[in-house]
């Protein structure tokens, strides 16, 4: 299985190989050594301090300034499932921006200042951001935001500086139990594929692969992840679509309803000849 | 053997409850944009209506609505970036698959050609060149004033995205309310009667279309009436309603012109709150992301989601 390679559709002509993240849940510890990396390496402000009464999460989700965002998710599991016997399970994961096949904040930007690079990813140019805000409520993620004092969108670069000096991101190197995975996207399906039989045939039939699927809606994430429940309980949407798939039937309703403004407007004076 | 269920399975639905989607961080002016947009596209439809069918009083006051309107929206415009001070990069590319891109470009051509059918007979510019430039306004100005409801559709926002097929049929009849409604306030009611067929129109075509973009958004529909959204869309509806009947009833009248075509605009402003505010509702509970898309990963088809390792 190959994946599909968007810089090629971008225009690159012999691009590197695309590359991603496979986020591996099942064995995060919860540690937030991502977290911190990134903020380290991408120079990100540390945000209010906030407690926010969500078990370990203080951060709450991603935004302008949190480009990894660990989840803890406490439950009791009822007796008789397979995790069994009514104890607490502990779920943790940590997030990032999707890096989509095809990216709904990338086709909306009207400037330019996202745009794909050579390894397959989606990156914002800070300095020719105009601070439109299209691309926020574009992702299906709720991935990128805008930074309230500056005015601009920010996100996950999946480390562009470190990837063009053949480095790993700083969030994949800092994971101690290699639950952050970086590498070729095809490489690390396989992984994964691999991996979820691994823990099916150990009974954990909770595990399940999210956005590996080129057939979903925003053509398959650069950023996929095994999870051990489903994707809304980790805050991750079920469904994601690209609007943009849409965007011809929704300029054929819009050129619908301009031509019945004009046809108002005919009748109007036509009933007024009367 | 497993045992018995003791207690039923929890099914958490979200993430502490927490928005899967961020909401719109657009302020007041994008709202007010799309007012100012809808009401100069409208108006120019109407000004070279007026022109055709001999009827400079009214065709001169429309094309200084639309030419005010859109200047007023341009401002609007700047004023919500984040950056304003580089507006010009809505210039840097043009990109087919950005609503807003094409709007920018599309504002660039609509915008000097209202100016210049307004204001072209007092600079004295040839009258070929002002008759062109009215023409082009009113090709361009349904796009204008219906492109906003594509813009804002192309979203994850479950109000705007689940409606895209019937928002610009609410946008284009708040359009006309608003260009008939600007056109009553301004015109001696002599000169006014097509603006008030208009505006009725108008006003006819919103109302319906918001029914129908609440039917087919089922559950998600519910924010049009709830919070401030509700607020503001029975505000925009009563405005609209109660203009549309003074104007049907008293229109002839330059009292009761003034007043129906102001409530009427006003209306039109207020359904612009409205469907941003419920955007941002509908953004800001997971419920609204969830369900639907719950529902979408049917068997068979595992969307996003999978059990079995890739082939």
């Amino acid at each position: 299985m190959s994946a599909a390679d968007p810089a090629l559709g971008a225009g690159y002509e012999d691009p590197p190989t695309r590359v991603g993240f496979f986020t591996d849940t099942s064995v995060c510890i919860g540690c937030k050594a991502c977290e911190v990396a990134c903020k380290e390496w991408n120079g990100v402000p540390a945000g209010d301090l906030d407690l926010l009464g969500t078990s370990y999460d203080n951060t709450g989700g991603l935004g302008a300034d949190t480009w990894r965002h660990v989840a803890f998710i406490e439950q009791r599991r009822p007796p008789g499932t397979e995790a069994g016997s009514g104890e607490l399970r502990w779920l943790m994961s940590s997030d990032v921006c999707k890096h989509c096949t095809r990216a709904a904040c990338l086709d909306v930007c009207p400037t330019g200042a996202l745009f794909r690079t050579e390894f397959g990813t989606v990156v914002v140019q800070e300095d020719v951001c105009n601070g439109c805000g299209y691309c926020i409520p574009a992702c299906p993620y709720g991935v990128i935001d805008q930074r309230r004092d500056d005015g601009r969108a920010w996100k996950c670069t999946l480390c562009y500086d470190r990837l063009r000096d053949h480095t790993e991101p700083a969030c994949a190197m800092a994971c101690p139990t290699d639950s952050i995975q970086f590498g070729p996207l095809d490489e690390l399906r396989q992984r994964a594929g691999r991996r979820l039989e691994h823990l099916h045939d150990l009974g954990v039939e909770d595990a399940r692969l999210y956005g590996h699927d080129e057939a979903d809606g925003v053509g398959g994430a650069g950023a996929f992840f095994l999870l051990l429940d489903r994707p809304e309980v980790y805050g991750l949407p079920p469904d994601p679509v690209v609007g943009t798939g849409e965007l011809p039937r929704m300029w054929a309703a819009a050129g619908a309803a301009a031509l019945t403004l004009v046809a108002s407007a005919v009748a109007a004076f036509a009933g007024g000849r009367r | 053997m497993k045992e018995p269920r003791l207690v039923p399975e929890v099914e958490p639905t979200s993430y502490y409850g927490r928005p899967v989607i961020k909401a719109p961080v657009w302020k007041w002016a994008v709202p007010a944009y799309m007012f100012a947009g809808g009401m100069a596209g409208a108006s120019s439809v109407l000004a070279t209506g007026a022109r055709l069918a001999a009827n400079p009083a009214l065709a001169r006051r429309a094309r200084w609505t639309a030419s005010v309107a859109i200047a007023a929206g341009a401002a609007l415009l700047v004023e919500d970036l984040g950056r304003p001070e580089r507006f010009r990069n809505m210039l840097r590319v043009a990109k087919p698959t950005s609503p807003m891109s094409m709007g920018s470009w599309l504002l660039t051509v609509y915008g000097p050609a209202a100016a210049l059918a307004a204001a072209g007979d007092l600079l004295g510019l040839p009258r070929a060149l002002t008759r062109l430039a009215d023409w082009l306004a009113a090709a361009a100005g349904p796009v204008v004033a219906t492109y906003t409801a594509v813009l804002v559709s192309d979203t994850a926002v479950p109000a705007w995205y689940g409606a895209r097929r019937e928002l610009p049929f609410v946008f284009a009849g708040a359009a006309a309310t608003a260009a008939g409604g600007a056109a009553l306030v301004t015109t001696t009611p002599m000169h006014v009667r097509p603006a008030r067929a208009f505006a009725l129109l108008g006003a006819a075509t919103e109302l319906g279309a918001s029914q129908l973009a609440r039917r087919r958004l089922g559950e998600v529909g519910e924010v049009y009436r709830q919070g401030r959204a509700g607020a503001l869309d029975r505000l925009a509806t009563l405005l609209t309603g109660v203009g549309g009947v003074v104007t049907w009833l008293w229109g002839r009248r330059r009292i009761g012109a003034a007043v129906g075509g102001a409530s009427l605009v006003a209306g039109s402003l207020a359904k612009r709150f409205a469907v941003l505010e419920a955007g941002i509702q509908s953004a800001n509970d997971p419920k609204y992301t969830i369900g639907p898309q719950r529902r979408t990963v049917e068997p068979g088809r595992t969307g996003a989601v999978a059990d079995a390792p890739p082939r």
